[in-house]
């Protein structure tokens, strides 16, 4: 039996400001990196240098630590404690744990940002050993972790109290996802933390070398996940809030338990892909955890099933039929339908791209390229990061009572974004078949033809990264508004999730997340255990370490 | 559980798809040896200057008409900075790092290597056509990580 009679509890508003909180550093973070982003794109083709105190790799690094994690990350906590606290009834509900979380957090990404503008962090957000920067770098990211541990620790009490009400009952479908998550990033994590076990006493100096390999696959163990920590986050609000504001029910709430256990399972033994390219590691192992990271696509082919569903049911229940009747029915007026719906589609080419990116020995063509740029902009910046700024028009006014301050900026807002991230990717993915490299400064290596070649494309790039920023304003001028000049509703929460259809259940085995973490485990222990007693009978040599910017 | 004709359809669809994309690309390791550069050699990082062959970068010939390139990444500079080889020679590069990790991409081909301080990276490849290939350090190293070039060019 699929419980319905708890979703979507008024919070109180002491709950609220426990979610708010997280959202306001989520867009803090989000305005300061996209500006960030704007003055990199701009800067890449050649308009202008940025200055030795505001360099380029510096600003590089704040934009890549303050979208891909600081963003995404707070914005996912927020987005979690919403879905666990508005369908989980717990009336004498603590905030303590939940706040001392977003404490932690906070403090860990200031000092983090402190480090890295000031120009002691100039690693990128993957801080690739042996570049050594401030050890409070390390720190801060480290706490920034911890911090979402606590956020993890704080479902947990909150199914456990479930679990002490309802007995055997499935938690609700919102709260499990979110469970499920937290589970995926709690282990993927780990990686990072041992990561940082090594990292961390190197920076201080109290050893004296590091070996650069082993932190480098730790890093990637976990910088895989992330990346479906990020699209989980977007697939809460595609499974759950989607067919709620469509009016209909969740298309299949057994097989959406199914699809996130699978993401459980999937998405930790996959880190090699990204260092195919690496020595020292064979190029067996690089195999098996190619065939591992294909295994995805049947979750990520259910979602799409179930998200195509959801639109044709919706058409259906307006009399419509047929792709065109599927696509008008679509509500395009509601901005928060419109970005998400858009979101989806830049999804689909994002998917495309990654199967390149997956696919082994064809890697080679586009590693450490500007397609790899392309590609993460448009999976993180596409349908992660536009769906929850079109999420945001509705999390807002039910989080703080008040409508959204402008409808039609925010339609405009979401098809700018589309535009924009379609124009920059585009260009991007261009230019990294041409071979620009990613992650550099000045691409005139002294006017080689090569070089010559990327420039209409930077350009492009530019231009698609202006409009983007342009979407950016609308944004943040519509949050500021709403919560400062928003017209007073004291309607019904906004931010609805989708009831699950009587009888829609999966079977028993599903609901058992502890068995999965543990298949979970012994999958990674299957997919690593090569590579790293490989890598330790290689005898690595250790390396000291510099501060090369 | 109740899963709809159409997704068990579309399920087994996809995971066909993947099956067939997986047997491509494993065929293609097997039977061709199509594999990402996963050389597995270590060198001492602070005594590269001094181990051969890395202690003279450059250009060898093998006896049977093959060549082999040594490199050597620093901060911020490959080398060696200029190499000339004639049309048609197959050339295996090593590539390694004294300080940082670095990026061995050569322009307009597959070689395509990260090159960590501590591993000698390796890929082969056939030069059938003339020009002047840059080469670029494309893993982010530093302040003058976009100055990291060089030149290969192919007579």
């Amino acid at each position: 039996m699929i419980a319905t009679d708890s979703l979507n509890i008024k919070l109180r508003p002491a709950e609220r400001g426990v979610v708010l909180a997280h959202l306001y550093v989520a867009f803090t973070a989000f305005g300061l990196g996209t500006l960030f982003g704007l003055l990199q794109t701009v800067a890449r083709s050649g308009a202008f240098t940025l200055p030795s105190f505001f360099d380029y790799y510096r600003v590089l690094t704040a934009h890549g630590v303050l979208l891909a994690i600081v963003f995404t990350t707070f914005f996912i906590c927020g987005l979690s404690t919403l879905a666990v606290y508005q369908t989980i009834p717990n009336p004498q509900r603590k905030l303590g744990v939940a706040w001392t979380a977003w404490w932690i957090m906070l403090i860990g990404t200031a000092m983090a940002a402190v480090e890295i503008l000031a120009g002691n962090a100039s690693v990128l957000y993957t801080f690739y050993a042996p570049m050594k920067a401030s050890p409070y770098f390390y720190l801060g990211a480290t706490l920034l972790v911890v911090g979402t541990w606590v956020v993890f620790l704080d479902i947990l009490l909150n199914v456990r109290v479930w679990k002490r009400e309802r007995g055997g009952e499935p938690i609700p479908l919102p709260a499990f996802m979110a469970l499920a998550t937290f589970i995926m990033w709690f282990l993927a994590t780990i990686g990072v933390a041992i990561e940082m076990l090594y990292l961390i006493p190197w920076a201080f100096g109290w050893t004296p070398s590091i070996d650069v390999l082993l932190t480098r696959m730790y890093f990637w163990y976990f910088g895989h996940p992330l990346v479906y920590f990020w699209i989980l986050g977007a697939y809460v609000i595609w499974y759950a809030i989607v067919p709620a504001i469509l009016k209909v029910p969740v298309f299949s709430d057994a097989l959406t338990r199914v699809a996130f256990v699978a993401f459980i399972v999937l998405s930790l033994p996959v880190g090699l892909h990204h260092e195919f390219s690496d020595p020292g590691i064979s190029s067996t192992w690089k195999l098996l955890q190619t065939f591992l990271t294909l295994l995805v696509v049947v979750p990520s082919l259910m979602t799409a099933f179930a998200l195509f569903a959801t639109f044709e049911e919706n058409a259906a229940a307006k009399g419509r039929k047929g792709f065109v009747g599927i696509v008008r029915s679509i509500p395009w007026n509601d901005p928060a339908m419109a970005g998400i719906t858009l979101a989806m589609i830049l999804f689909i080419f994002g998917g495309f791209g990654g199967i390149v990116n997956a696919s082994y020995s064809m890697d080679a063509m586009v590693h450490n390229t500007m397609w790899i740029v392309g590609h993460f902009h448009i999976t993180v910046g596409g349908p992660v990061a536009l769906t929850f700024l079109a999420a945001t028009y509705r999390l807002l006014p039910s989080l703080t009572g008040r409508r959204v301050w402008s409808e039609s900026l925010a339609r405009a807002q979401v098809w700018l974004w589309f535009i924009g991230m379609s124009v920059m990717s585009l260009a991007m993915h261009v230019e990294g078949l041409l071979g620009a490299p990613r992650r550099t400064a000045d691409l005139s290596y002294g006017g080689a033809a090569a070089a010559q070649s990327w420039e209409p494309w930077t350009l492009l790039a530019a231009g698609g990264g202006t409009v983007l920023f342009l979407s950016v304003l609308a944004f943040l001028t519509n949050v500021v508004m709403t919560l400062t000049k928003g017209e007073r509703d004291a309607g019904e929460s906004e931010f609805a999730f989708a009831p699950s259809r009587p009888g829609d259940a999966a079977p028993q085995l599903f609901q058992r997340l502890g068995f999965w973490t543990a298949l979970a485990v012994v999958v990674v222990i299957f997919a690593y255990a090569g590579p790293l007693i490989g890598h330790y009978s290689a005898h690595p040599f250790e390396v000291p370490g510099m501060r090369t910017w | 559980m109740h899963v709809h004709r159409y997704e068990r359809l579309w399920i087994w669809l996809g995971s066909a798809t993947m099956i067939v994309f997986f047997v491509v690309l494993a065929g293609m390791s097997v039977a061709e040896g199509i594999n990402p550069p996963s050389h597995i050699q270590t060198i001492d990082p602070s005594k590269v200057g001094s181990t051969p062959p890395f202690d003279h970068p450059g250009l060898r010939r093998l006896p049977d008409g093959s060549y082999e390139a040594y490199y050597v990444g620093r901060i911020f500079s490959w080398s060696p900075a200029q190499l000339t080889i004639p049309r048609g020679a197959t050339v295996t590069f090593y590539a390694t790092s004294t300080d940082v990790v670095h990026g061995f991409a050569i322009n307009g081909t597959d070689v395509n290597i990260e090159v960590v301080p501590g591993w000698v990276s390796s890929m082969s490849h056939t030069f059938d056509h003339p020009g002047d290939y840059l080469i670029i350090c494309n893993q982010y190293c530093g302040a003058g990580h976009s100055s990291m070039s060089a030149h290969i060019v192919v007579q």
